[in-house]
Formats: C-alpha cells, sequence, structure tokens
C-alpha cells in the first residue's frame, strides 16, 4: 500500500466517527496496536522529547525499506504515534521524505501538531524525516 | 432598620454571576462548550474595566514618560508616577522601593544581578527551596555558577511543605539571602514567610519572596512582612502580561549596581562615565511599559473594588468544594496537601498520563495546565511525570468545578476502558 492510500484508509476510518469522544476512544485504541519499541531500545538515544509526553521509537532497514516500532507514555500520544507508523512504516526512504503528513489534517488532530502542544508528535515526525534523509544518504 | 441591614447583607454577598459578566471572554465556547476557565495560576482573565482603561490610555494618553515638557509626555509621566504609588499603598511600601519590570522572572533575575554583584562572593551561599519556580531557581544557579558560590535548597515533605527544621539548619554565616516562594504555583502550599523571615533576619540575611502566586490571592503587607525583596506579576492579578513589579528594601537598592543600563536611568551620562539615577530609576533602563504600569493600578484598584477578603473568601469556598469533590473520586491523588493553600488543585489518577487527562478536559471546554508547571523538580522529587492542575479565581463557581468532576470521571471512563 502507497502511503497515500494508507493515508486515505486512515482518514476513512475516521470518517466513520461523528463526535470527538468516539475519534479519541479509536486513537486510544489504535495505540493499542503500535508496534511495541523493545524495551532495550528504551533509551535516551531512542527517546523523542516532547514537553510532556514521552515518546520512543526506533527504526530499521530492511530490504531498502524502514520498519518502525515505538511507544509512548501517554495513550493519546500514543495513538498518534501508532497512526504515524501504520502509515510510515514499510516505505522507502524517498517515499517517507515526500510523505506531507496531510492525513492528520483531515483527521481534524492538526491541533495536535503544533509545536506548542508539546505531546513529541511534532518532534517525532521530524526525527523520522531526519533518519530517512540519513538512510538514504546511506544507501548512496 | 431590619429590612436596610438585611438589604446591606445582601449588597455585600458574592455576586459572581454579576462580576462573571465584567469579564468577556469567560463568555466564549470552546469545542461547542461554555469554557470553564481554571488555569488562573497561569494567568488570569481581564475585566472590561482593565481593557476599557488600556484603550483609554491609547486613546487619551499615549506618550512616553520622564522626557519632553509637553502636554500628553507629562500627563502619561503623572499616571506613570501614580501607578507606581497605587501599587506601592497595595503593598504598604515606600514610592521608591517600587520598581516596574516586566514581570516577576524578570524582577528575580534583576536582583540575581544587582544584589549578587554587590553582596555575593566565592564561598557564599544561596538558599532556595525544592518547590520553586523554574524563575527562582535558574537565575541563582546562574548567579552561583558567575561568583562561585554555592545554592542551598530546603527539602520539602511528601503533604508538600517546607522542612523547617531543615531550613534552620541552612542557615550559617556564608548564606547571603534566601529566596523562596510566598505560594507554591504547583502545589498551592503557602509557606510560612514570617518564620522564615525571622529566621534569617535573626542572622542578618535578606529574603526574597517570589509572590507571583500570592498577591493574587491575599492582602501582602512588605512592611509588615518585613521582607526585603517582594516580586509579582500584573498578568496573574488581571492586568497584562508584560509587567511586574520588584518591591526592594531602600537600604538594599541603593547599595545594587544596575541590572540594565541606557536611557532613564541615568543622572548624567559622559563619553568616559556616566552617573546613574536613585532607585527605583536606577533599575528602569529604557523606555517602560508605560499603558503596562498603569493598567495594573487599574487592575489594583478592582480587585480593591471588589475587596481582598470577598477574593480570599469566594476563592476557599472554591478550594474546598474541589478539593472535597476531587478527593472522592476513585484513584485520584492530590499533589499537595498542605494545611495552607492558595486556590490551587493539582492531581493525578491511578495509571493515567496527566496529559491524556488535559486532552480530553480541553474537549469538553475546560481550560486546566498539564505538565511540570515550570516545577521539575517537585515532579522528580514525587516520582511523576507532571500533574493536572486546576486553579481558580473569585469569577469561577461552583458549577464549573462540578462540570470539572464530571469531566475528570469521563476522562477516566474513556481511558481506563
Amino acid at each position: 500500500m502507497r502511503i497515500e492510500e494508507a493515508e486515505a484508509e486512515l482518514v476513512g476510518e475516521f470518517e466513520l466517527f461523528d463526535d470527538w469522544m468516539a475519534r479519541y476512544e479509536y486513537i486510544i485504541d489504535l495505540g493499542k496496536d503500535v508496534p511495541l519499541i523493545d524495551e532495550k531500545f528504551k533509551d535516551e538515544a531512542h527517546t523523542i522529547k516532547g514537553c510532556q509526553s514521552k515518546v520512543w521509537l526506533h527504526s530499521e532497514v530492511r530490504d531498502g525499506y524502514i520498519y518502525y516500532t515505538a511507544d509512548s507514555d501517554a495513550m493519546i500520544t500514543k495513538g498518534l504515534v501508532a497512526m504515524v507508523v501504520r502509515v510510515l512504516s514499510g516505505h522507502t526512504p524517498e517515499e517517507i521524505l515526500s510523505a506531507d503528513m496531510n492525513f492528520i489534517n483531515k483527521i481534524g488532530l492538526h491541533e495536535h501538531l503544533s509545536p506548542t502542544r508539546s505531546n513529541g508528535l511534532m518532534a517525532m515526525i521530524k526525527q523520522i524525516k531526519l533518519d530517512a534523509l540519513a538512510y538514504r544518504e546511506i544507501a548512496k | 432598620m431590619d429590612t436596610m441591614v438585611k438589604n446591606k447583607a445582601i449588597s455585600k454577598e458574592f455576586d459572581v454571576e454579576s462580576i462573571r459578566k465584567e469579564f468577556p471572554i469567560l463568555s466564549v465556547k470552546v469545542h461547542g462548550r461554555p469554557l470553564v476557565y481554571f488555569d488562573n495560576a497561569a494567568s488570569s482573565q481581564k475585566p472590561l474595566f482593565v481593557i476599557k482603561a488600556i484603550e483609554k490610555y491609547y486613546e487619551t494618553v499615549n506618550s512616553n514618560v520622564h522626557r519632553g515638557v509637553h502636554h500628553l509626555s507629562s500627563l502619561a509621566t503623572d499616571q506613570f508616577e501614580a501607578a507606581r504609588k497605587t501599587i506601592a499603598t497595595h503593598i504598604n511600601a515606600n514610592i521608591d522601593e517600587v520598581i516596574f519590570t516586566r514581570g516577576t522572572t524578570e524582577a528575580i533575575n534583576l536582583v540575581a544581578y544587582s544584589f549578587g554583584e554587590v553582596f555575593v562572593k566565592e564561598g557564599d551561599e544561596i538558599i532556595i527551596s525544592h518547590m520553586e519556580h523554574h524563575s527562582n531557581i535558574v537565575p541563582w544557579q546562574i548567579l552561583c555558577q558567575r561568583k562561585k558560590a554555592v545554592l542551598k535548597v530546603i527539602p520539602i515533605t511528601e503533604s508538600g511543605e517546607l522542612r523547617m527544621d531543615e531550613y534552620k539548619k541552612l542557615l550559617s554565616s556564608k548564606t547571603k539571602l534566601v529566596a523562596v516562594a510566598h505560594v507554591s504555583n504547583s502545589l498551592g502550599t503557602i509557606n510560612p514567610v514570617e518564620e522564615i523571615i525571622a529566621l534569617a533576619h535573626a542572622k542578618n540575611i535578606p529574603v526574597l519572596l517570589d509572590g507571583a502566586q500570592a498577591v493574587p490571592h491575599m492582602k501582602i503587607d512588605v512592611k509588615k512582612l518585613d521582607v526585603d525583596f517582594y516580586c509579582f506579576s500584573g498578568h496573574k492579578i488581571y492586568a497584562p502580561t508584560g509587567i511586574g513589579i520588584l518591591f526592594g528594601k531602600e537600604k538594599w537598592l541603593k547599595q545594587m549596581v544596575p541590572f540594565q543600563s541606557g536611557g532613564e536611568m541615568i543622572k548624567e551620562v559622559k563619553l568616559e562615565a556616566s552617573t546613574y539615577q536613585d532607585p527605583p530609576l536606577r533599575f528602569e533602563a529604557g523606555t517602560p511599559h508605560i499603558e503596562g504600569s498603569i493598567v495594573l493600578a487599574t487592575a489594583i484598584d478592582y480587585m480593591n473594588n471588589i475587596g481582598l477578603d470577598a477574593i480570599a473568601k469566594q476563592e476557599q469556598k472554591l478550594l474546598d468544594y474541589a478539593t472535597e469533590k476531587l478527593s472522592a473520586i476513585n484513584g485520584l491523588k492530590i499533589v499537595g496537601q498542605a494545611k495552607h493553600k492558595a486556590p490551587v488543585v493539582a492531581f493525578n489518577i491511578e495509571g493515567l498520563h496527566p496529559y491524556d487527562v488535559g486532552v480530553i478536559l480541553d474537549q469538553l471546554g475546560i481550560a486546566v495546565r498539564t505538565g511540570h508547571h515550570c516545577t521539575q523538580p517537585i515532579m522528580d522529587l514525587y516520582g511523576i511525570p507532571g500533574t493536572v492542575r486546576a486553579s481558580f479565581s473569585f469569577y469561577n463557581t461552583i458549577e464549573e468545578i462540578d462540570v470539572l468532576v464530571a469531566g475528570v470521571k469521563k476522562a477516566i471512563d474513556m481511558l481506563k476502558k
């Protein structure tokens, strides 16, 4: 599945909900499905520092595709992280670098992307892009 | 006569609904719901009395102060100095002991620099406490680094009170200043400042109080306290952001060096060297926040019109009710259970991250603060990532606390599914 297709699929899932509670409950549920980071990687190097909630992210390349595992100490943040991982995991550095992540806006969760919300999501996306850039350079 | 007495009693009763009408922002909707504003410890909302005074200043007074012979400049200067007088009277200070700053943070930085430069040398000690806001920690760390001095910290108890026994042990001939919060922003604790000051003064050590969280809720009398420095911010007492006050005893201020330099703070400037104004102007370099200063006095007038006793009584009622109702929620633990507290209730729910609770409450229109509240050492001590903090003002209501309690229960339902 291409990134745009994965984004569209997620946006479609959220269209089923008409109130905020159902949307947030679904985000929390999505968090339960995140491919969990190995406990041994929950160290300083894998920590993405938001102001309030912690996010841990690990990435590795297999056959030219990047795969992510992650976790967070806050449930809503974990759900948001799970969405990003679901959309981007299993793609090439090039594809990840060109992803616009617009699905977050489309779902109406843009407020969580603001740097002032300090949940680490913005910092996580930045880290993912930087990693992808590094992997692309290594591949060259 | 009975009717007269009765009417008087009624008019004295706290009419929160009329007061709320004076704060336009309290009627906005957030996510389609009525705003419940419980982030007053971070910043207070502004009444029309204050908002209109800002407009009036720019419509009829605006000009620079302390220069020029023209009409507006002298009007602005008169109002600026009248504001200083109102503020001085409010805290029972002498007018020359009141310095306008950008806020509490700048006031503390001013003392850390200007007092520290003169009075602190290698090996000296500064005492703070474990419950300080970052703005009453970092300036002293920087001073200590600069002067090779040592920062000493008064520990706190599980309930969030200062360990006075430990404080007594820390005071020594090396101590040059004690700098503590009058009221803790993240725990709500009202510290025993009279005792703190008396103990320090017995050893001739001056005391600075961070009054940012105290001034909104109680009468401050710097002479009665006999405090050496007292700092507070305008925006927490219904005035704009960007204006605050440093009170300093004249005997210290006149010995202190300038903090920032430039216009307004000089007596005479020669290219070789310059001489400085006496306090308070010595510490007010550059064009001040004229409108903010004048309107800070307006906000103080507003508070005095309502009455500090009436404010304290209403806020105590809110604190007691919120403490009772929130404590009754299963798994909820109040962080900061001191005997004497300002209207601040910080809490955590077992197994839940404060961030998640805050996001759900926001969706319900409830503004609380979540996180470490700029007091990371407290959170580290208690081993928590942060708290959810509800902080009240006299314009809040019992019904709003009911909305909060219902919101917390809803958050628990959603997050613990």
